[in-house]
């Protein structure tokens, strides 16, 4: 029988949107049934768009700086967009994979997505900004798989 | 050593080419074999793990340079 993979990604940056989508798909090669539950900010994962998502150096001190500066120099204006702009780059340079491919990817190996319907509530999105296939329940749903998954992860 | 499908995923980081392989294999029969180029340094534990947790059999691994060629036989069920 298969093993089970379940994931609760709860993180909706750049950088965080990786190890779920990487791990998802990774298992689903590994031929594991896989379910990653979407919950609040994890939710813009499932946007239509996320050409848009973005990475803050701000509050960030592990993240590699070209150059050397307080982290609090972090807020001033452009900062965000700069550092998005930089990692965006580098992703690309060294072959790594967008988001965009790696949720594809997920979705083209059989990985079920569900969004949190009560976050959907909170942040008032409507079940059309969302991508085709995504699936709305609550934590008993993701207990449903949960419980009987060799690996669960939050993220 | 002679296989029928050449998969080129050089330049590519992890995940892809495990992802890229696993789709490769899909696309052959039981028992033949895929070759697949890499340059990911990753890539050399990952194909071995890949292979020992899907039961397809590595059948070789070749480094040459930064580069690392793979031999594996899609398993029979």
């Amino acid at each position: 029988m298969a093993k089970k993979l379940a994931l609760i990604a709860s993180k909706g940056t750049l950088d965080w949107a990786y190890p779920p989508f990487i791990l998802a798909s990774t298992a689903a090669a590994l031929d594991y049934e896989v379910r990653i539950f979407f919950t609040f900010y994890g939710l813009t994962l499932l946007k239509k768009d996320i050409s848009d998502l973005r990475v803050s150096p701000l509050g960030n001190p592990g993240m590699p700086m070209p150059v050397p500066m307080p982290n609090l120099a972090q807020m001033i204006p452009g900062m965000e967009s700069m550092a998005t702009m930089m990692m965006k780059k580098k992703i690309a340079d060294k072959g790594v994979a967008s988001i965009e491919d790696l949720r594809t990817a997920c979705l083209e190996s059989g990985v079920k997505l569900i969004a949190c319907q009560m976050t959907v509530d909170l942040f008032d999105f409507k079940h059309e900004d969302f991508i085709d296939g995504v699936e709305f329940g609550g934590a008993a749903t993701f207990f449903e798989f949960a419980g009987e998954s060799d690996v669960n992860l939050f993220i | 050593m002679e296989f029928d499908k050449e998969l080129d995923a050089r330049g590519l980081n992890c995940p892809l080419p495990i992802l890229r392989c696993k789709k490769g294999l899909a696309e052959i029969d039981n028992g033949q074999v895929l070759k697949v180029m890499t340059t990911d340094p990753g890539a050399v534990k990952d194909f071995q793990a890949f292979c020992k947790q899907t039961g397809h059999e590595l059948l070789s691994m070749e480094q040459r340079d930064s580069e690392t060629v793979f031999l594996i036989r899609k398993r029979s069920v």
